[in-house]
C-alpha cells in the first residue's frame, strides 16, 4: 500500500519537473527541471522494482553505503575543485587561458572552484563523517533506513545544479551563496533530512552520552539550515525562471549576506571539521581526547563567539560603526576558544608524539590542526579595523582563506579519507605509506608556496594602493599593482598545482587500498596493530 | 525604526544577560562533582562498538561494555 502510493507521488512528481522543463522561460531552468525529471524518474524505477520487497532488517550493523560513496563523492569533488582552482589561478598569471569564451571565463569559473571544494568536496566529507561517526558513538545503525541515500544523491544532485548554472551564467552573486532559489530550495529540503537522519540516530543512541564530535555536527547542520534559509529569501522573477531577486536590499543585505558567509567558515568550515577533529585525531592516536570538558568549553565558546563576527567583512562600509565594532571584538575573542581547541587537539598525543615519526596519516591530522591554529590567529589579527585597512580586498584575504582552507579542512579530509577507506571496505591496511608521505609533503609545500605568495603580494598591493606622493595623489593605478603582482601569481599557482597532485596521489592510493589490499580477516583485527 | 530600536535595546540587555549567564552557569556545571568520571568515560567512547551496533539489551547496562577493539591503521 505505502510502496504504491510512494510510486504514484514519485510518478506524478517526474511528470511535474517533465512539465516544467518544457514551460521553462530560460534554458539553464529547462536543463535543470530535465535533471530533476531524471532524478526522480530513476527514483520511481526503483521504487517500481523494489515494489512489495520488504527491506531486511539489519540493526545488527551499521549502514555504510552511503558513506562509501561519500567518500568516492569527496575525493572526486576534490581534485575537481582543486583542478579548477589552479586553472584560474594560472588565469590570472596569464589571462589568454580565460580563452575569450564566457563559459570558461574567470568570473564563472571562480565561483565552481569556491563552491567545488567548500560544497562539494567539504560538503560530502562533512555528511560521510558525520554519518561514520554518529553511527559509531552512538553505537546504534543510522536512523531513517534509505533517507541517508537520498541525502547523498539530494546532495550531489544540488552541486550538480549549481555548478552547471555558474558555467551557463546563473548566479544569485553572493559570494559562496551562488545558486539561485530552484537549487536553494532543493538544498534545503536535502539538508532538512540530513538533519533528522542526525538526530534520529542520536535520539536512538545506546551509549549514555552524546560524545562531543556529535554536537559539533548538530551546531553545524543547525546552524547552517538557518544560515541558508534566511540568506537565501528571494522573490523568483517567474516560477518558470532562474532569476530571482533577493529580499533584503542595501546595507542590510550586506549585513546578512556576510552573517551568512562568515558563519558558513564558522560553522561549515569550523564547528563540523571539528567534528572530525574529536573523532579522527583521537582514533588515529588510540589516545582518549586530551580534557574532555575542554571540547565542551570548546563547542560553547564557538558556538557563542562565532555567530557574532561577520561583520568584520564590512569594514569601512556603510554598515554602522557600532555593528563593525562588535564584528571585531567578537572575532578577536573567537582567538581563545580556537586556540583552546587546538591545544585540545595537538595535547592529545601527549605520550603518543613517537606515533608522527611512523604514521603519516596521523602526522596529516596532526598539521591540519596546526593550520588551524595559524588561521585562526591570523583571522582575528585581520579582523582589527587598522590591520584590516590594509589586508581587505587584497591577495592577503585570499592566502588567508586558502591556508585555512588547504590546511585544515583539506588536511584533515585527506587523514580522514585514509581512516576510512581500509575500514569501510575491510581493507587490512593502506596500499601505500610512502605515497601517503609524498602527498604529505606535496600539500604542505604547496600550501607554503600558496600563503607566503599570497602575504607578500597582498601586503604589497595594500601599501600600493595607499602609496600618496607629497602633493596628496595616488602613486600608483589599479593596473601597476596587477603588473607587479605577476611573480608571485606564478609561485602560487605553482603551490596549487603541488596540492592538486598530491591529492591524485592519494585518490591513486586510495583506488589501490581497495583493488589490491587483501581483506581484513575480522578475529585478528583486536591482536595484530598493523603498522 | 521602533521595532528595530525594542529589539536593538531587548538584544543588547536582557538577551547579553541571558546568554552570557548560559555560558558561565555551562562552566560551572562542567566542574561539577562526580564530572569527571562521567567525562573519562564520554572520552573513551570512541574505542567501543567501532564494528557493529550494541546489542538493544546490552543499552540498558552500561557497564556491560563491549571491549573488542579497534584496530589501528597506519
Amino acid at each position: 500500500m505505502l510502496d504504491g502510493i510512494k510510486i504514484i507521488v514519485l510518478g506524478l512528481l517526474t511528470l511535474l519537473f517533465g512539465l516544467a522543463a518544457n514551460a521553462g522561460l530560460d534554458a539553464v531552468f529547462r536543463f535543470h527541471m530535465t535533471l530533476f525529471m531524471a532524478f526522480f524518474g530513476v527514483w520511481t524505477i526503483l521504487a517500481i522494482r523494489s515494489y512489495g520487497k520488504k527491506p531486511a532488517p539489519s540493526e545488527s550493523s551499521y549502514m555504510d553505503g552511503p558513506i562509501k560513496a561519500g567518500v568516492i563523492a569527496t575525493a572526486f569533488w576534490g581534485i575537481a575543485g582543486f583542478l579548477v582552482g589552479d586553472i584560474i589561478a594560472w588565469q590570472l598569471t596569464f589571462p589568454e587561458l580565460n580563452l575569450g569564451l564566457p563559459w570558461t571565463s574567470f568570473g564563472r569559473l571562480r565561483p565552481l572552484h569556491t563552491s567545488a571544494v567548500i560544497f562539494a568536496f567539504g560538503g560530502n566529507a562533512l555528511i560521510a563523517t558525520s554519518l561514520y561517526i554518529v553511527q559509531r558513538t552512538s553505537a546504534v545503525r543510522l536512523w531513517g533506513g534509505n533517507a541517508a541515500w537520498f541525502v547523498f544523491w539530494g546532495y550531489n544532485l544540488f552541486i550538480v545544479m549549481a555548478a552547471t548554472g555558474y558555467l551557463l551564467g546563473v548566479t544569485q552573486s553572493k559570494e559562496y551563496a551562488e545558486p539561485e532559489w530552484v537549487a536553494n530550495i532543493w538544498l534545503a529540503v536535502v539538508w532538512l533530512t540530513y538533519l533528522a537522519i542526525f538526530l534520529g540516530t542520536i535520539v536512538r543512541r545506546r551509549e549514555p552520552h552524546i560524545y562531543v564530535a556529535n554536537w559539533f555536527f548538530l551546531a553545524f547542520i543547525v546552524t547552517v539550515t538557518m544560515l541558508h534559509v534566511v540568506n537565501g529569501l528571494s522573490i523568483p522573477v517567474s516560477p518558470l525562471a532562474s532569476l530571482s531577486v533577493p529580499l533584503f536590499p542595501g546595507v542590510q543585505g550586506a549585513m546578512v549576506q556576510w552573517w551568512y558567509g562568515h558563519n558558513a567558515v564558522g560553522f561549515f568550515l569550523t564547528a563540523g571539521f571539528l567534528g572530525m577533529m574529536y573523532y579522527f585525531i583521537p582514533k588515529q592516536a588510540e589516545r582518549p581526547v586530551y580534557s574532555y570538558k575542554l571540547s565542551i568549553i570548546h563547542f560553547w565558546a564557538i558556538i557563542f563567539l562565532y555567530i557574532w563576527a561577520g561583520p568584520h567583512h564590512l569594514h569601512f562600509t556603510a554598515l554602522p560603526d557600532w555593528a563593525q565594532y562588535l564584528g571585531m571584538t567578537f572575532s578577536v575573542m573567537l582567538w581563545m576558544p580556537s586556540w583552546g581547541g587546538m591545544i585540545n587537539g595537538l595535547m592529545t598525543l601527549q605520550g603518543a608524539w613517537d606515533k608522527l615519526r611512523t604514521d603519516p596519516v596521523l602526522r596529516m591530522l596532526v598539521i591540519s590542526v596546526g593550520f588551524y591554529g595559524m588561521a585562526t590567529f591570523e583571522g582575528p589579527m585581520m579582523s582589527i579595523r587598522a590591520v584590516n585597512s590594509l589586508s581587505h580586498y587584497t591577495d592577503w584575504t585570499i592566502g588567508h582563506v586558502h591556508s585555512a582552507a588547504l590546511g585544515w579542512n583539506g588536511m584533515i579530509t585527506f587523514g580522514a579519507l585514509y581512516f576510512l577507506v581500509p575500514r569501510l571496505w575491510n581493507r587490512e591496511r593502506l596500499y601505500s605509506l610512502t605515497l601517503v608521505s609524498w602527498h604529505f609533503w606535496l600539500a604542505t609545500i604547496g600550501i607554503v608556496l600558496y600563503a607566503s605568495s599570497m602575504w607578500v603580494t597582498g601586503i604589497m598591493e595594500g601599501l600600493m594602493w595607499r602609496e600618496v606622493d607629497e602633493q596628496g595623489f595616488l602613486v600608483n593605478s589599479f593596473a601597476d599593482t596587477v603588473a607587479a603582482k605577476f611573480p608571485m601569481y606564478v609561485v602560487r599557482a605553482f603551490g596549487g598545482m603541488l596540492f592538486a597532485g598530491g591529492a591524485i596521489l592519494m585518490a591513486y592510493n586510495l583506488w589501490m587500498t581497495v583493488r589490491a589490499v587483501p581483506q581484513q580477516t575480522r578475529d585478528t583485527a583486536a591482536a595484530v596493530p598493523a603498522q | 525604526m521602533e521595532i528595530y530600536q525594542a529589539l536593538r535595546t531587548f538584544a543588547d540587555t536582557w538577551g547579553l544577560l541571558v546568554l552570557f549567564l548560559f555560558f558561565v552557569l555551562m562552566i560551572i556545571w562542567l566542574f561539577r562533582p562526580g564530572a569527571r568520571k562521567l567525562h573519562d568515560d564520554a572520552s573513551r567512547q570512541i574505542f567501543r562498538n567501532e564494528d557493529r551496533p550494541k546489542p538493544p539489551e546490552d543499552a540498558k547496562r552500561h557497564d556491560a561494555r563491549d571491549q573488542t577493539k579497534d584496530r589501528s591503521n597506519g
